[in-house]
């Protein structure tokens, strides 16, 4: 029952791409919510009854005062396992995802997240491990950290890394901390309170900055998309802690003037910090820790593949310079008895040391602290190693070399009908501009992108990076074949032709969706943010739109 | 072996198009000083030796047939349908749902999660998801500070050690003071937030209490709250969310915001993650929430559909400005958390609670009338319970190598607290368990 393979056509006569959800359709899905599913009594899971002996025994135990018991018990939904199934299913059906649709979202780097490191990540030996078991029950997990912190350090030539950051903007709060914590150890933590942010950064940046107490100083990009270096030295002073840049930049540039730039940064005694968000374009190419960076975040969800599960759980390990170790989070997984090289070269042979140990270092008195409970995402952790042994050396080169060549590929094949205000060299992505359409035709990239949906595709990053009017920010993958790449070409020509005869077309789209454009205005406006039960009056409504207090600092 | 399916013809002719004819011209822009030099990774493996190396590591864990550990994760029963949902592939490689029109199944299932921990807390509103229990109370914190324009934030001895070196981190940022309340840990006392030092709290932005707390003790929450209040704080209430089948709802109780750790909701204990973080607050405080929102609206055919809303408070809106710089939140374990819940329903979720409390009960009575141990505070617990027994963390080693984990050593948290052991239970706790516990204490006397 593959719908997706078979594109049905609608009254407009364009084909319906999307799964299963034309209007009419036996496969239509109007799915309510659960809480409609609800019938009193109806069961799915059961759990046994407590013992007698189990009772008497814990008979002279306190009793729980009625004073911490619920008055009314939650009204969670009451379905059988089949009902239930079926409504996560068919939610399911409303989705587009990398196993059904091309996915070329810009800087999320859609690529295949390959199954066998779901196998991985299921195995009892893994997932069941306690945390806080006592290491000698927890070597393989101990080990698994310590290998990929390992692979970690090569492929970025860093000295240390954290796997502990939760996502990657987690990764940049660990990183902007790590930076304070430095400035304040060398004494120069009081006048170092800016952070330069150049203007084509992810909004992440510039919020994490803020979190950490420092001011933001835009820099603006040069005419070639890259940082302008006089603004950057002229900005560069005594007072400024660190440098936030994303390489290759969200325009899919490479910084061609990276070591000048970094040479700068180091003069002014600030902190060099690589957004590692676009590492995909760069395996084997560019080592960010052997070019000078001082830390550097990695997105474990986009270069190395593990899902990214609707908006999450990713994982942001940091790696770090020399003089940024000391401050990295504790605990960190160490190896306390057994040779570093031995140990490598078994696991890379597929042997266990013996002898070997591994433990978890708390003993770190420069430390910034924990930034998140336990010691992070490992289930992402197993997943990006079962990814690296897999590709291994070559491997890791290839998808760089393939995803910048599909980059390429789509930059030279739309650049005569998308305006291109930035036409070099693409590394991961490529950054058009529906100007063009917006001024000659009325259309917007918004509605480009809605009509890029009706095509069974799931469009670019749009508006972003905020340098490029109308963006439209391209990122293949590695993963995706040349006829997926030539259809999207062909979905774009189309659309750019269309956009020119008959621009009402566009603006109408979505219309093989299970809905269409939603009032987003509406939905801010007046907030319904979860169901109400028939015998509920409205709960209070959100105040309206008050300006945000800053957040305190010191 | 990679996942690129590009055929050596594939890549010529994109070469080709491209106009280069190496891939290396494809790298020309990075400047000859900076190109990396070469790496120690090793060669490729296919699938069977992938495999194998991957179950060496989870082979050199020694998984315990008995254990008695929870301290924060907790091992429940995961409903095999609640594995089968999370594994669907338009769930898990999907991403953030910008294009709504094609992401409903996503939006509608945050919506559906976000609505069952506002019923779960007895709250207004909740999140979509954060990164784990502690990142949560962290942002909690922080959000108390920006309802209140205070810059220090109180919290009981009681909440988790780790949740409080999270916190302490995430305030450093802004320099925000953290002043902790005292748990009355003396001979004879109950465990709990000491009430004198809360009465004395004086312009602070929060109160942050743990319910049980983390030594598996109830605390006087509705007294708490009371005391937060006084003194123009906010009151935050971190739970156990499957103790809210029994325990009075923090929205009854005056919490202001609830922050909690999801991973009890259906999650695998994984090493400690992923997780999920869990956050209500009131609806009057939403706009200074952090994370992001999923709220319902309707198209130009009047469909109803669900959008991320109230986007104005984000970071890829506000950059500098935001509440928060968080991007993704943790979707996929929320879903867990979602399906969870639809799956035990409000019978099954007390089925839990309760026989999760029976078993520790049974637990600690069990090894009091053996007299092996005797509880550590008066008052009352739940699921979870401190005992004292002679040369704890020695046996908890010797038990350790015969496949039994009895519990976490709580020293290592608490000086004043030796020779104490936190045991919890769950359902999946048998009366077995309890008695190869007990011959294992019984041996070691």
């Amino acid at each position: 029952m593959s719908v997706a393979e078979a594109p049905r056509s609608d009254a407009s006569g364009r084909g319906s791409a999307f799964s299963g959800a034309t209007a009419g359709d036996a496969l239509t899905v109007v799915e309510p919510l659960i809480f409609e599913r609800s019938r009193a009594e109806r069961r799915a899971v059961r759990f046994p009854s407590a013992s007698e002996r189990a009772r008497v025994a814990g008979d002279g135990q306190p009793q729980l005062p009625a004073s911490v018991l619920r008055a009314h018990a939650p009204r969670l939904p009451e379905v059988s396992e089949l009902d239930m199934l079926r409504h996560f299913n068919r939610l399911a059906h409303l989705n587009m995802a990398i196993d059904l649709n091309f996915y070329p979202l810009g800087s999320c780097t859609m690529k295949y997240n390959p199954k066998v490191n779901e196998w991985a990540a299921r195995l009892p030996g893994l997932a069941e491990s306690h945390p806080l078991d006592p290491e000698a029950l927890s070597q393989g997990s101990l080990e698994l950290m310590w290998l990929l912190a390992e692979l970690l350090k090569e492929i970025s030539g860093f000295g240390a890394i954290s796997l502990q950051p939760a996502a990657g903007a987690h990764g940049e709060l660990t990183g902007m901390l790590m930076t304070r914590a430095y400035h304040r150890a060398n004494g120069d933590g009081e006048r170092r309170t800016k952070v330069l942010v150049p203007d084509s950064a992810h909004g992440t940046n510039p919020a994490t900055a803020t979190m950490v107490g420092y001011q933001t100083v835009t820099i603006r990009s040069n005419d070639r998309g890259g940082i302008d270096l006089d603004a950057l030295r002229a900005s560069l002073g005594q007072d400024v802690a660190a440098l936030m840049i994303t390489n290759p930049s969200t325009l899919g540039i490479f910084e061609d003037q990276i070591d000048q730039v970094l040479a700068a940064v180091k003069d002014a005694g600030a902190i060099a910090y690589m957004d590692g968000a676009n590492l995909n374009a760069i395996l084997g190419r560019f080592k960010p820790g052997e070019a000078g960076f001082d830390i550097m975040h990695f997105n474990l969800h986009k270069t190395f593949s593990t899902p990214h599960g609707g908006g999450g759980p990713g994982a942001g390990p940091v790696g770090v310079s020399e003089r940024i170790e000391p401050f990295l989070p504790r605990p960190m997984p160490v190896l306390v008895e057994g040779d570093p090289d031995a140990v490598r070269a078994n696991a890379w042979a597929g042997q266990s040391t013996p002898g070997v140990r591994f433990a978890l270092d708390d003993d770190r008195p420069q430390s910034i602290g924990k930034v998140r409970s336990l010691y992070g995402n490992f289930g992402m952790f197993v997943r990006a190693y079962t990814y690296i042994r897999s590709n291994g050396s070559a491997g890791l080169r290839e998808i760089s070399e393939d995803a910048v060549l599909a980059a390429n590929y789509l930059r030279v094949s739309l650049h005569d009908v998308y305006d291109l205000p930035y036409d070099r060299l693409s590394k991961h992505e490529v950054v058009f501009s529906g100007r063009r359409q917006k001024r000659e035709h009325g259309v917007t990239t918004l509605d480009i992108a809605k009509a890029i949906l009706d095509h069974g595709v799931h469009p670019p990053t749009i508006y972003f990076p905020l340098i490029v009017e109308e963006a439209l920010m391209v990122e293949p993958t590695e993963t995706e074949s040349l006829e997926t790449l030539d259809h999207f070409v062909g979905v774009m020509r189309e659309i750019a032709e269309l956009a020119a005869s008959d621009p009402d077309a566009i603006k109408a789209a979505p219309v093989t969706t299970p809905v269409g454009r939603l009032d987003e205005a509406a939905a801010a406006r007046k907030p319904d943010l979860r169901y109400r039960f028939p015998d509920e009056t409205d709960a209070p409504d959100a105040p309206a739109g008050a300006p945000t207090p800053e957040a305190p600092t010191a | 072996m990679t996942y690129s399916p590009h055929t050596d013809a594939d890549r010529a002719q994109m070469l080709d198009a491209v106009g280069v004819s190496s891939v290396e011209d494809l790298f020309a822009d990075i400047p000859a000083a900076v190109r990396a030099s070469a790496w120690d990774v090793p060669a490729p493996l296919v699938e069977q030796e992938v495999r194998a190396e991957l179950a060496r590591l989870a082979g050199r864990n020694r998984i315990p047939e008995v254990s008695f550990l929870g301290a924060g994760a907790y091992r429940h029963l995961i409903p095999s349908v609640v594995g089968e949902v999370i594994g669907r592939s338009e769930f898990a490689t999907s991403y953030t749902p910008y294009q709504p029109e094609v992401s409903q199944g996503t939006l509608q299932s945050i919506y559906e999660f976000q609505s069952l921990i506002c019923e779960l807390t007895d709250m207004e509103v909740a999140t979509a998801s954060h990164y784990d229990g502690a990142t949560a109370t962290a942002e909690a914190a922080l959000m108390a500070c920006r309802l209140t324009r205070r810059t220090r934030v109180a919290v009981s001895a009681g909440v988790s050690p780790d949740y409080r070196r999270v916190l302490e981190t995430y305030c450093s940022g802004p320099g925000i003071e953290v002043v902790t309340v005292p748990v009355r840990l003396a001979e004879g006392e109950d465990g709990t937030t000491d009430p004198a030092a809360v009465q004395a709290l004086d312009d602070v932005a929060c109160l942050i209490a743990a319910q049980p707390n983390y030594y598996g003790q109830l605390e006087p929450m509705r007294e708490l709250a009371d005391a937060a209040h006084a003194a123009g704080a906010q009151f935050v209430a971190v739970v156990e969310p499957t103790s809210l089948a029994l325990l009075e709802a923090p929205g009854a109780y005056g919490a202001d915001i609830v922050a909690a750790e999801g991973q009890p909701l259906g999650i695998p204990i994984n090493f400690g993650g992923p997780y999920v973080g869990l956050m209500a607050a009131r609806m009057a405080s939403v706009r200074q929430m952090p994370g992001r929102l999923a709220g319902a609206t309707r198209d130009a055919q009047g469909r109803k559909g669900y959008v991320l809303t109230l986007q104005a408070r984000e970071q890829h809106i506000r950059r500098e400005k935001a509440a928060s710089n968080i991007c993704t939140n943790q979707a996929l374990m929320a879903l867990a958390a979602t399906a969870y819940l639809t799956a035990v329903g409000p019978n099954g979720l007390r089925e839990v609670a309760e026989l999760s409390m029976t078993q520790a009960r049974h637990l600690a009575g069990a090894l009091e009338s053996a007299g092996l141990a005797e509880r550590r505070f008066g008052g009352t617990y739940l699921n979870e319970v401190a005992l004292r027994l002679p040369n704890a963390a020695r046996r908890h080693a010797t038990l350790a190598e015969r496949g039994i984990v009895a519990g976490h050593i709580l020293e290592r948290d608490e000086p004043e607290l030796r020779d104490t052991l936190l045991l919890a239970a769950t359902e999946l706790t048998t009366d077995d368990d309890i008695a190869r516990l007990v011959a294992g204490l019984e041996q070691t006397r």
